[in-house]
């Protein structure tokens, strides 16, 4: 660009350079002054907005302190505004409550509309972090924190309490499907309650090696879905979501 | 031909009791040999030890001139015995209990040769019943059969008799008379029935609280034309003095406590009477018994039992 | 020996009183099958309790946990205490049953030698215990397979689930039905140990289950002053060792790995305690019974 203004060459050059320095400055301060916590949050919204529906394929890995499970082949169905579900068509796998959350839409809705809190940048990642409080009494919602990329308009992170399923965090990766601000992989944390079942129900087989039980105690599970595929705007069936 | 069964100074204890008490016997090749003794005689215990069912406390056992304890496996090949009553599979047929002990002894008959074998013991017909609706006496030939199965030189029957009706006795009389006579076989019987025995032994033992009291060929030992003479006078011991320093000494029994028993031939009774009355004997009473039975219990310590079965 | 030991299997299987535990398996099993099927979701929601506050407990996955896999292990758990009854009612009758009939005399007057008998009664104590196993092993696992379906196996421990992967289940249960085959044959060894001293089975039979119960107890109860003393000792601790062919490791996010043992070495160490109970109470019934006066 600067070339093609010819500021690279000497002579009169240098005021068509000090004008293209100007307008890159223009864009770059102008994204970055220009850009109220409402205009981040309206570009990302307008990706999400894009996607109607998807059915996605993924392996589904579940990191619970006392659940081993395997990984698990699954598909996700998305239908606009916030139905999602996450299936193991064949085999078993434990879906954390509130993984409907897991849908970003979720975190917009509400025609009362929310409160937003400008929290600035996070250091290290420059992610933009926004809270949003929303207004609707209603709303299952309580606060969400959001990282957000603004240069890719996506949201990178979000911290999420609601009434009904606690307190959840996401954690997103983003690849080809990007545009449509749909994340390659997800890792969704929750809250678990601690697990036990009477040994007399149980009488599991003691080994005689000593346990760590306080390690059990009040961790957290996660959940990660790394997607192959997304099938985007092709139709859900509603009978999906039953 | 040497003796089949040779017994040498066998005892066997019960913690406190001695069952069998330096017992010394020995059974010839070829004969019916009776084993007679009162109940807890130690006849039960002695046949235990033959048929290894119980271990000697001490002494020595040897069937066929081989060590019992050593070559065990080897000798009970040749054996066939009865212990008490014979128990047997009451859920199997009287066909399935044979083949069972046939094996057991290690050959397996056909079943053609098991059923000779029914047919010998008179069961033939009842082959294919379960054992559990069998007489007594069923059971007891049945019995008979499994320890016959196997073909043994040496057949120990105890009590075989038992719960046989008359004929069932005859028949069992024959057969043991049969494996002795025609196939040459040695036969240990115990039994309770003397008259039997009377009939059919060659030689006997009687023991007593475990120790031997007589062992020989039964007509050297017992002749019928003999009798037993008990006489119970008024001093049993000063007449018995007399008596063991006169003639009479040889044929005196030995000493009781409550009787003399002398072994005479009949005719010979006038001629004893008489010399007890030259002795000054105060004669209480005198009795004559003639058969084994008499004999037997003349020896025994069976007082209780005599007087019940007395005239 | 090997026509002795037809001979008691034939023996053993000719007394209707041998099928009784068949009987009593089978009608176990059905009991259990049907109950499951009928109710299975209400036994699904008493274990998942702790669950339903974190996980979305559908239908569909209840469904799928209650499998045919889940199934057979529900039923082992309940079977494998009362199988030791039914093992026992065989090996105790083996010594003391031949005496009460009175049939052992007439069996040790045959060209047999003692310990040869008794090798020979157990080894086909052995191969009833085996039989038992492999009907229930038939009806419990392939049954529930053929009612239940089949899918991944989730086992439910005191503190936590273990989820096993369909194509990794298989393995395990064959491993486990081995496991099972060596702990009944030490109580079935048990059993005949006490058979050598009674002139009737039922002594041996009620003397090996209380046993066993006072030992499983014993085991299961977590007091302090046994822990570390009686328990690793009894052999009731190690019989449940085949559960440890379905606890499996996890990398380090959680993810099952598929053909995996958590402690393999416990489970061996239990298998050489097990085996070595068996030749102590077997060799001890032997050498028992070759010094005995047979009074019977």
């Amino acid at each position: 660009m600067s070339t093609w203004f010819g500021c690279g060459k000497k002579g009169n050059a240098w005021y068509l350079r000090l004008m293209a320095m100007a307008i890159c400055t223009f864009f770059y301060w102008g994204n970055a002054i220009a850009q109220t916590p409402e205009e981040v949050l309206a570009r990302v919204r307008e990706k999400l907005e894009k996607v109607n529906d998807y059915e996605a394929s993924g392996k589904m890995r579940t990191n619970v302190i006392f659940i081993k499970a395997p990984v698990a082949s699954v598909k996700v169905y998305f239908k606009k505004p916030n139905r999602l579900k996450i299936k193991n068509e064949s085999g078993i796998s434990f879906i954390p409550k509130g993984s409907v959350n897991m849908n970003l839409n979720n975190i917009f809705l509400g025609d009362a509309g929310y409160d937003i809190i400008d929290m600035g940048k996070e250091a290290g990642t420059g992610f933009r972090i926004i809270k949003l409080l929303p207004k609707e009494d209603n709303s299952d919602v309580v606060l969400s924190t959001l990282y957000i990329d603004e240069a890719q308009s996506l949201i990178r992170r979000a911290k999420t309490t609601t009434k009904e399923n606690g307190t959840y965090e996401l954690d997103m990766k983003y690849g080809k499907y990007a545009e449509f601000g749909l994340a390659d992989k997800v890792i969704f944390s929750f809250n678990t309650k601690d697990y036990k079942l009477p040994k007399g129900v149980t009488f599991d087989y003691d080994d005689g090696e000593q346990k760590e039980t306080d390690k059990l105690k009040g961790k957290k599970g996660r959940v990660e879905i790394v997607y192959t595929s997304y099938t985007i705007n092709k139709g859900v069936s509603d009978q999906v979501f039953q | 031909m040497p003796p089949v069964i040779e017994v040498k100074d066998l005892t066997k204890n019960f913690k406190d009791i001695r069952a069998v008490d330096n017992l010394s016997f020995s059974v010839p090749a070829g004969e019916v040999y009776g084993f007679l003794g009162q109940n807890g005689a130690g006849k039960s215990t002695t046949i235990r030890m033959l048929a290894t069912l119980i271990k000697p406390s001490a002494g020595e056992i040897r069937l066929f001139g081989l060590d019992l304890q050593r070559h065990r496996k080897e000798i009970l090949r040749q054996v066939g015995a009865i212990i008490e009553r014979p128990d047997l599979y009451k859920y199997l047929t009287g066909l399935e209990n044979l083949r069972i002990f046939a094996a057991m002894s290690g050959i397996r008959p056909t079943t053609g040769k098991l059923m000779d074998q029914l047919e010998m013991v008179g069961l033939a017909e009842r082959a294919h019943s379960k054992v559990k609706t069998y007489s007594q006496g069923m059971k007891q030939r049945l019995g008979i059969a499994t320890a016959l199965v196997h073909d043994p030189q040496l057949i120990i029957l105890d009590e075989p008799v038992n719960g046989l009706d008359p004929q069932g006795i005859a028949d069992i009389r024959n057969l043991i008379l049969h494996l002795s006579k025609g196939l040459k076989k040695t036969v240990l019987v115990s039994s309770h029935l003397l008259s039997e025995i009377e009939l059919i032994a060659d030689s006997m033992l009687i023991i007593d609280r475990g120790k031997k009291l007589v062992e020989g060929k039964v007509n050297e030992l017992f002749d019928p034309s003999e009798t037993l003479v008990e006489v119970k006078t008024t001093d049993d011991a000063a007449i018995w003095d007399k008596l063991s320093t006169s003639s009479w000494k040889d044929d005196l029994q030995p000493r009781r406590s409550d009787r003399i028993v002398l072994k005479l031939y009949r005719s010979r009774v006038p001629e004893f009477m008489k010399a007890l009355v030259e002795m000054d004997a105060g004669i209480l009473s005198l009795n004559t018994r003639h058969s084994l039975e008499d004999y037997f219990l003349s020896l025994t310590s069976g007082q209780q039992h005599v007087d019940a079965f007395k005239d | 020996m090997w026509t002795l030991l037809k001979i008691e299997l034939f023996k053993i299987f000719k007394r209707s009183r041998t099928y009784i535990a068949f009987g009593a398996i089978t009608a176990i099993i059905l009991l259990i099958q049907v109950a499951l099927k009928f109710d299975g979701k209400s036994y699904i929601d008493l274990l998942m309790n702790n669950l339903k506050d974190s996980f979305d407990l559908t239908d569909d996955l209840k469904v799928k946990i209650l499998n045919g896999y889940l199934i057979c292990f529900v039923i082992l758990n309940t079977l494998l205490i009362q199988m030791p009854l039914l093992v026992a009612l065989v090996a105790g009758d083996s010594i003391a049953g031949e005496a009460n009939m009175g049939t052992l005399r007439l069996s040790l007057t045959r060209p047999v030698s003692r310990t040869q008998y008794m090798l020979v009664k157990f080894a086909a104590a052995t191969i009833y215990t085996l039989a038992l196993l492999i009907w229930m092993a038939l009806l419990a696992l392939f049954g529930s397979m053929l009612i239940f379906g089949v899918n991944d196996m989730v086992v439910f421990r005191s503190d936590g689930i273990e989820q096993i992967p369909v194509f990794d289940v298989l393995w395990r249960y064959l491993a486990a039905f081995g496991f099972a085959a060596v702990a009944l044959t030490t109580v079935s060894s048990l059993a005949f140990f006490l058979s050598v001293f009674a002139e009737n089975s039922i002594g041996p039979i009620i003397a090996t289950m209380s046993i066993v119960i006072v030992f499983t107890i014993l085991s299961e109860m977590n007091i302090p002053i046994y822990d570390n003393t009686i328990k690793p000792y009894l052999f009731t601790s190690h019989m449940v060792a085949w559960k440890g062919f379905f606890y499996v490791k996890a990398d380090a996010d959680g993810a099952t790995i598929p053909g995996s043992i958590e402690n393999l070495r416990a489970i061996m160490k239990s298998l050489g305690i097990l085996i070595a109970y068996t030749i102590v109470f077997t060799g001890s019934a032997v050498w028992v019974f070759n010094k005995k006066d047979i009074l019977s």
